[in-house]
C-alpha cells in the first residue's frame, strides 16, 4: 500500500495502462505540455510522446468523435474533458455514436473509450460550471458510468474502465484530486466494474450513494452514530452496471433507505435507484424512500446559496431520522 | 430507363473528345465498363429498394443515391482494399462499392438477419468491418469527426492507408465539421474528406443557408480543396485516384466539393420536386446530367460500347439487383432474443439492464 491523493492515483492508472497496451493514448485540452487542468496527466507527456498524450484544441465535439472514431478502428482512447460540463458539446458522440455502435453494427465495432473527468460542483463556479452529470449518460444504454470516491477506487476503477470494451464515462470529483487515501501499488490492481464497496456498516439504515457524495453520506453516518443510530454507508462506485445484489443486502439488513446524489432530483439516479427498491423489495421496507440531492435550481454563485444547495451531512442526517419515524 | 435506352445525339467530334476523355482521366477500357456496370449496378440497386419501400418492405427512412452514382464508383473504386470509407445515411451504393455483397445491403433494408447489422441497423447504418467500410451514420455530420479518428489511428500504427469520408452539402454548417477538419490539418491526418454537394440539404438549397461556397470552407483550415464534377465518373475516378495517393504517406487532407445531383426527395418520404425546387428543374438536370448516360455517351463515342453491350451490362445488373431483392425477401427476421445482443460488449459484475424484462440467451 502507498498513500497518494486521488490525482496521483488516476495519474498512476492511466501511466500503468498505457505502459501495458500501446494503443492506449490520452486526448484532451491541455493534457500534455501544461500537464492536465487539474494535473491528472502530469509527466505522462515526457513519458510517452505526444502521439499518445495530445492536446486537442477546444473541440470537445470533434475530439470526442475523433476518440469514436480511433476506437471502431481498433485503438483504446482515453478522452479527457477539463469537465463534465464541457462534455454537454460532445454528448452527441457519446450517445449517438459511442454508445450505440456496438449495437448498430450488430457487434462489428466493440467501442473501447473512457471519457474522464471532474463531474459535479467544486466552490463558487456557479451554474455552467457546477453540475452532476451522471444520469445523461447512465440514460443511454452502451455506456457504462463510473463514479469513484476514493484514490483506492479511482485507481482501481479507471484501469478497469480503459481494459473495458464499452465506452465509460468515468467522473472524478474536483473536490476530490486532493483527498489522500491508502492504494495498493500492484500493477494489476483492478476493481471491478458494477461491484459496490460498503464504505460503513451499521444496521438501522441505509445510505447509498455514489461518488463525492460518499464523504457526505460518511459525515452524516458519524453524526447519526452519536445519537446511536448505526447506518450503512453503500457506495454504488459504478452507476451502470449496477451492484442490484448489493443494494438489496442493504435493504433487507435495515429496511430503510436513503439515497445521496450530488445531481437534481428530477430523474436522478436516486430516482431510478428507489424504483428498483420498491420493485424488488417492496416487503423489506418499513418506511418511504427520501433522497437527498441537490436542490432542483440551477448553483448559484453566492457562497450562502450555493452552500443552501448542495446535499449536505444536514440534510442526510434529517432524512435517516425521517425514515427513522425519530 | 432513359439512361440505356437512347443515346445524345453527337458532333462529328465526339469520337475525338470521347476517346481524350479517358485518355486524360487515364483509364483504359475495361476499368471504363467497369465504372458502368458499377453504376448500373448501383442504380437498380436503389430502383429495386424505391420499389421494395412502396409496398413496405422497406420502412424507416430511406435515402437513395440515384443521381449520385459516379460518387460512389468513381470515389471508391480507386482505393485500395484496406483503405477505411465512412460516409452518412445515403450510403448503400457506397457499402457495395466498398465490397458488402449487395445482398447484405438489400437484406438489411428488409430489417433481416442476413443483414451486416442483423436489422437492427437499416438503411441508415450499414457497416462491414471486414471490407473498412465504417458505416452508415444518422447525424448530420457526425461521421466527420469519426473519420478523423481512424485517420488518427492509419497515423498512430504508421500505416499506409487512407480514409475517405463522405458527407451532404448540409454538414459543412455543423461544428463538428469544422472540429474535425482543423484537427485534420493540425495533425496532417490522411483524410479525403468528400462534400456530395447535390445543392440541397433535404427541401434547403444550400445558397440560401450559406455565405460561402463549400470548396472554399476547406481552405481557412489550410487543406487543400478541389471542385470536382460529380456527374463525370471518369474524372471524379481519376480525382480520387491521385487524391489517394498524395494523401497516402502522409500529404496530409485534402478537400474535395464533389458537385452532383439527386434525382429523388430527400429521403423516400420526401417529394422528388415541389416546393423547394421545381420539377423542370429537376427534369432538366436528369437529362443533362446523368452519371450512366454521360458515361454511356462517352464509351459509345470511343466505340467502345454498342447498344447491345450495354443493354447485356444493364440486365446483369437488374438481375444481380433482383438477386438481391429476392435474398433479402428470403432472409429471417430477426429473433425476439436479438434485441438485447450486442447491446454491451462486455458483461461486468452487476446489472446492464433496466427494463425488467426476462431475456433469453
Amino acid at each position: 500500500m502507498a498513500v497518494m491523493t486521488y490525482r496521483e492515483a488516476l495519474n498512476a492508472a492511466l501511466r500503468e495502462e498505457m505502459e501495458r497496451d500501446p494503443d492506449v493514448f490520452l486526448m484532451g485540452e491541455e493534457v500534455a505540455e501544461y500537464d492536465g487542468a487539474y494535473k491528472v496527466s502530469k509527466g505522462l507527456l515526457e513519458e510517452f510522446g505526444d502521439q499518445r498524450v495530445v492536446d486537442s484544441p477546444i473541440s470537445e465535439l470533434g475530439f470526442t468523435g475523433l476518440g469514436v472514431g480511433a476506437a471502431m478502428a481498433g485503438l483504446r482512447p482515453v478522452i479527457e474533458f477539463m469537465t463534465f460540463n464541457f462534455a454537454f458539446l460532445a454528448i452527441d458522440q457519446v450517445i449517438n455514436s459511442a454508445a450505440k455502435m456496438y449495437y448498430m453494427s450488430a457487434g462489428q465495432f466493440p467501442m473501447p473509450i473512457v471519457f474522464r473527468g471532474p463531474t459535479g460542483a467544486a466552490l463558487q463556479l456557479s451554474a455552467q460550471h457546477s453540475q452532476a452529470c451522471e444520469t445523461y449518460y447512465s440514460h443511454a444504454p452502451g455506456c457504462k458510468v463510473v463514479t469513484p470516491g476514493t484514490p483506492a477506487d479511482a485507481k482501481g476503477l479507471l484501469k478497469a474502465s480503459i481494459r473495458d470494451n464499452d465506452p465509460v464515462a468515468f467522473m472524478e470529483g474536483e473536490l476530490l484530486y486532493n483527498m489522500k487515501g491508502e492504494v495498493p501499488d500492484d500493477d494489476d490492481f483492478i476493481i471491478p466494474l458494477g461491484v459496490a464497496d460498503l464504505k460503513r456498516e451499521g444496521s438501522d439504515v441505509s445510505i447509498i450513494t455514489h461518488g463525492k457524495m460518499i464523504h457526505v453520506a460518511l459525515q452524516a453516518a458519524q453524526r447519526l452514530e452519536k445519537d446511536g443510530i448505526e447506518a450503512d454507508v453503500l457506495d454504488l462506485r459504478t452507476i451502470r452496471p449496477l451492484d442490484m445484489d448489493a443494494i438489496l443486502d442493504t435493504v433487507a439488513k435495515t429496511n430503510r433507505v436513503v439515497y445521496v446524489e450530488e445531481g437534481w432530483p428530477y430523474a436522478g439516479t436516486g430516482a431510478q435507484i428507489t424504483s428498483m427498491i420498491q420493485e424488488e423489495a417492496f416487503d423489506h421496507l418499513d418506511a418511504p424512500i427520501l433522497r437527498v440531492t441537490q436542490a432542483d435550481v440551477p448553483m448559484p454563485y453566492a457562497k450562502g446559496l450555493e452552500a443552501l444547495a448542495k446535499p449536505s451531512a444536514d440534510r442526510v442526517v434529517e432524512a435517516c431520522s425521517r425514515v427513522l419515524y425519530r | 430507363m432513359a439512361e440505356t435506352k437512347t443515346r445524345r445525339k453527337s458532333g462529328g467530334n465526339h469520337k475525338k473528345e470521347s476517346v481524350a476523355a479517358l485518355e486524360k482521366h487515364g483509364i483504359d477500357e475495361a476499368l471504363a465498363l467497369q465504372l458502368l456496370s458499377d453504376m448500373l449496378l448501383y442504380r437498380r440497386f436503389e430502383e429495386k429498394a424505391e420499389e421494395a419501400y412502396a409496398i413496405g418492405k422497406i420502412g424507416g427512412f430511406c435515402h437513395l443515391h440515384i443521381g449520385q452514382e459516379a460518387g460512389a464508383a468513381g470515389c471508391i473504386r480507386p482505393l485500395a482494399e484496406d483503405d477505411y470509407v465512412i460516409t452518412a445515411y445515403r450510403e448503400h451504393t457506397q457499402a457495395i462499392a466498398k465490397g458488402i455483397d449487395p445482398k447484405a445491403v438489400m437484406a438489411e433494408l428488409y430489417g433481416r438477419v442476413d443483414g451486416p447489422s442483423r436489422g437492427k441497423g437499416g438503411s441508415m447504418h450499414i457497416y462491414g468491418g471486414d471490407v473498412r467500410f465504417m458505416g452508415g451514420h444518422g447525424i448530420v455530420g457526425g461521421q466527420v469527426p469519426l473519420a478523423a479518428g481512424i485517420a488518427w489511428k492509419i497515423k498512430y500504427k504508421k500505416e499506409d492507408s487512407v480514409v475517405v469520408c463522405f458527407m451532404g452539402d448540409a454538414a459543412v454548417n455543423q461544428g463538428a465539421f469544422h472540429e474535425a477538419l482543423n484537427m485534420a490539418a493540425v495533425w496532417e491526418l490522411p483524410a479525403i474528406f468528400v462534400v456530395e454537394n447535390n445543392e440541397y440539404g433535404m427541401g434547403t438549397a444550400f445558397s440560401r443557408i450559406s455565405e460561402t461556397d463549400v470548396a472554399e470552407r476547406a481552405l481557412s483550415y489550410g487543406i487543400p480543396s478541389s471542385s470536382v464534377n460529380g456527374q463525370d465518373v471518369l474524372e471524379t475516378y481519376a480525382a480520387f485516384r491521385d487524391l489517394a495517393e498524395e494523401v497516402r504517406g502522409g500529404g496530409g487532407p485534402r478537400f474535395v466539393d464533389l458537385q452532383t445531383y439527386r434525382f429523388r426527395g430527400h429521403s423516400m418520404s420526401d417529394p422528388v420536386s415541389g416546393t423547394y425546387r421545381s420539377t423542370e428543374e429537376v427534369e432538366e438536370r436528369k437529362k443533362k446530367d446523368d452519371p450512366i448516360a454521360m458515361l454511356r455517351d462517352t464509351l459509345f463515342g470511343a466505340g467502345l460500347l454498342d447498344q447491345d453491350k450495354l443493354e447485356e451490362l444493364d440486365a446483369e445488373a437488374r438481375a444481380l439487383a433482383s438477386e438481391a431483392a429476392d435474398f433479402a425477401d428470403a432472409s429471417a427476421h430477426p429473433a425476439a432474443e436479438e434485441l438485447f445482443h450486442h447491446v454491451w460488449a462486455e458483461e461486468n459484475h452487476g446489472r446492464l439492464f433496466f427494463d425488467g424484462r426476462e431475456r433469453n440467451g
